[in-house]
């Protein structure tokens, strides 16, 4: 057992000694290789991570969600359908839910304009959210003004401000009276965005928003199932911009591999000969350039997985805020609970050391199964 | 010692090209004696070589290493034994280039797993023997001709073997270097060890301290001239 | 001394990145425990306010309120299809569109 621990040992100090050989060309491939890594992680952590918050944070949504629709657009509730709703059976409650969005020309940043339903707001005053009073830059106390639709100029008071570790869900709310509400958006009495609806029996659900459809034709019922599940599917795979970055991972490692899989030099296949003939078995000579695959790819994934840990978990993924953020002026910060899937890390594992392991090990096979005495003939 | 009977080595069998390098080789190879190959290129005695050395099976006939037939052994075995009974020591040196003179030394132990201390204190002693102390550290291919060679020789001797197999020593080495290689040679047959060369070169074959020249020719032994050395 | 060797030297480093890789679940494990507190602080926040959506993207109706966006917003199809096609990240809002609310916003203070 310890001559085969010193052996392997021996054949990694030979690995390695040849490896520093090409210090710039080996430290080059090995920080690519960590990038891709880097990458590859950081969105799994992330993406993850992300989906696991919006579970878990979405699970208090409303039950069903009833939206009107007029000629293909997200259109007001008009009066009535309350009413008309508490005649199904089942709605254990019912309320109107009045937001929008606003376009701040100011700061160019869109806000959501909403009147929470169990929450008193004094006319004249604002709850806002922690990344909108960054962009404008307000504290409790600050007045602002805002040109409606109409053309009319709205001075409000800040009230409060939501607290800044819920930015993932409130960045950018506005909370107002309903009063202010209705005259700042110009919407008539009895009128609402939606309405959000709870059940009494939760397996009732999918029952009640058929009937729902049924008796509303014009209205579309959206479920919190439906919800969790968009954002269960939110960042998958085939999704742009992981997409994107897989495919690049994937052109990367094509590179390496092949680079590894045709790059055995005139000078390697001498070298293997040399160990050959001077007593170093088909085998060892296997192993040997196991281990360099071995430990370049488990320093690659270490490393890798390890900035990408800090990246996402650490640093707020700082990489990934300026293409999430899009066109947008507010983003919400966030840190996100460190939910990490093992067996998502495994795969990762896998399918980032086992293939490029294997590039290197598949041409060396040709070549180490070679007569040892070629060496002399050569 | 060794021992070689109706020895046949054919290269690309049954192709068109079809070669033979040997054609019956007879021979007896005493212990502790130092033998030369000599003949012409083409003669097969590097051929020849390999097959003694165990880095080549014969295409027929049978090798024995002392009282033990190794010319059926599978190629695990004859590694094995190449190893520990054989050291090489080629014409163009064949050292790993980008590695320091003391890794090349201590490559053909890598395999066995010894203790690495013991190693290197070996690596570091052969090294003092051959003058090459200085150069431990220096990558093989910025040392001269010369002191590759006796990193080759340090790098033969590194698992102690009994036999030592040179092709053609001499053959990149000028005549000083050529009878420093010829004093190493007698010092290595004083410490007992057999060795066994190749060399059209006279300075070698005519030395002293050659004790038997075997004359190679079209892949067979031409017998010695009456009142002929050896 | 044996600390010279390559190996040595490669398994140390190596065995470091293991535990520091450890380390990270044990720090995953503390960072939950201290989170924790904002997650449950945005559920009930979800509850109160009867918000459906993470507020990640501000920048277009349907990335905002991802699931209630409307059937005929870009990039939706299905009816039960709530997701976003895969290329919704990969292209940006046509240059025709883009170009116009520039003019806009400097000609005129008054949202649109």
């Amino acid at each position: 057992m310890n001559a085969w621990i010193e052996k392997q040992k021996y054949l990694i100090d030979f690995t390695l000694s040849s490896l520093a050989r090409r210090k710039a060309k080996n430290l080059g491939l090995l920080l690519v290789y960590t990038l891709i890594v880097f990458l590859l992680a950081s969105v799994m952590l992330f993406t993850h991570a992300l989906r696991q918050a919006a579970t878990q944070v979405l699970a208090g949504a409303p039950e069903i969600v009833l939206q009107r629709m007029v000629a293909g657009r997200h259109d007001l509730i008009p009066p009535g359908y309350l009413e008309r709703i508490g005649r199904i059976r089942g709605v254990q409650e019912k309320e109107g839910r009045l937001w929008g969005y606003y376009y701040d020309p100011v700061v160019k940043a869109n806000y959501t304009f909403m009147v929470p339903n169990h929450q008193e707001i004094a006319a004249g005053t604002l709850f806002v959210g922690a990344g909108m009073a960054r962009a404008r830059g307000l504290a409790v106390g600050n007045l602002i003004s805002f040109r409606s639709y109409s053309g009319q100029l709205f001075s409000f008071t800040i009230a409060g401000i939501l607290p800044s570790d819920s930015e993932l869900v409130s960045a950018d709310l506005v909370l107002l009276s309903e009063a202010d509400f209705r005259a700042f958006f110009e919407i008539a009495a009895g009128h609402f965005t939606d309405i959000a609806l709870s059940v009494a029996n939760p397996l009732e659900v999918r029952n009640i928003a058929s009937k729902l459809a049924q008796q509303f034709p014009d209205a579309r019922p959206i479920l919190r199932a439906e919800i969790l599940r968009t954002y269960e599917s939110v960042f998958n795979w085939r999704e742009g911009i992981v997409l994107a970055l897989a495919s690049l991972a994937i052109l990367a490692f094509a590179i390496l591999a092949w680079e590894k899989a045709s790059g055995l030099s005139a000078d390697e296949k001498r070298e293997i000969g040399i160990l050959k003939a001077i007593g170093w078995e088909t085998g060892d000579v296997l192993k040997m350039k196991f281990w360099e695959g071995a430990l370049i790819s488990q320093a690659a994934f270490l490393i890798g997985y390890l900035a990408a840990y800090l990246h996402v978990f650490r640093f707020s993924s700082s990489l990934f805020a300026p293409v999430l953020k899009g066109w947008a002026v507010l983003y919400p910060r966030f840190e996100l609970s460190p939910v990490i899937d093992g067996f998502q890390v495994a795969t990762l594992f896998f399918f980032t050391v086992f293939p490029y392991a294997a590039a290197t090990l598949v041409p060396i096979w040709r070549a180490a199964i070679t007569d040892p005495d070629a060496v002399m003939r050569g | 010692m060794i021992e070689l009977k109706d020895i046949h080595k054919a290269f690309n069998a049954g192709r068109e090209n079809e070669f033979h390098a040997l054609k019956g080789i007879d021979l007896h190879l005493p212990a502790q004696r130092v033998t030369a190959f000599r003949g012409p290129s083409g003669s097969g005695k590097t051929t020849l070589l390999s097959i003694i050395g165990c880095l080549s099976r014969p295409t027929s006939g049978r090798v024995r290493l002392g009282d033990r037939d190794i010319s059926g052994l599978p190629e695990r075995f004859l590694t094995d034994i190449r190893r520990q009974t054989f050291g090489f020591i080629f014409q163009q040196f064949n050292l790993i280039r980008g590695l320091s003179a003391q890794e090349n030394v201590m490559l053909p132990a890598y395999p066995l797993g010894g203790h690495w201390r013991v190693l290197h204190e070996r690596a570091e002693r052969l090294l003092g023997d051959l003058r090459l102390s200085h150069r431990r550290a220096a990558a093989v291919e910025h040392l001269s001709g010369g002191e590759q060679q006796r990193v080759a020789i340090a790098r033969a001797l590194i698992n102690d073997p009994q036999i030592i197999i040179a092709d053609e020593p001499t053959a990149n080495l000028d005549s000083a270097l050529a009878l420093e290689f010829m004093a190493i040679l007698e010092r290595l047959h004083g410490i007992g060890k057999t060795v066994i060369l190749t060399s059209h070169d006279p300075l070698v074959v005519d030395s002293a301290i050659v004790h038997q020249v075997i004359d190679l020719r079209d892949g067979c032994i031409v017998p010695p001239p009456p009142g002929g050395n050896g | 001394m044996p600390v010279a060797r390559r190996s040595h030297r490669a398994l140390i480093a190596l065995a470091c990145a293991v535990s520091l890789v450890a380390a990270s679940f044990a720090d995953a494990a503390w960072l939950r425990q201290q989170r924790a507190a904002a997650g449950v602080r945005m559920g009930e926040l979800v509850v109160q306010l009867q918000l459906t959506d993470l507020c990640l993207f501000t920048e277009a109706r349907y990335t905002r309120h991802l699931s209630q966006a409307d059937l005929h917003s870009a990039f939706q199809d299905h009816p039960l299809g709530l997701e976003h096609f895969p290329t919704g990240s990969l292209v940006p809002p046509p240059a025709s569109l883009t170009a116009a609310n520039e003019r806009l916003d400097r000609e005129t203070e008054v949202p649109d």
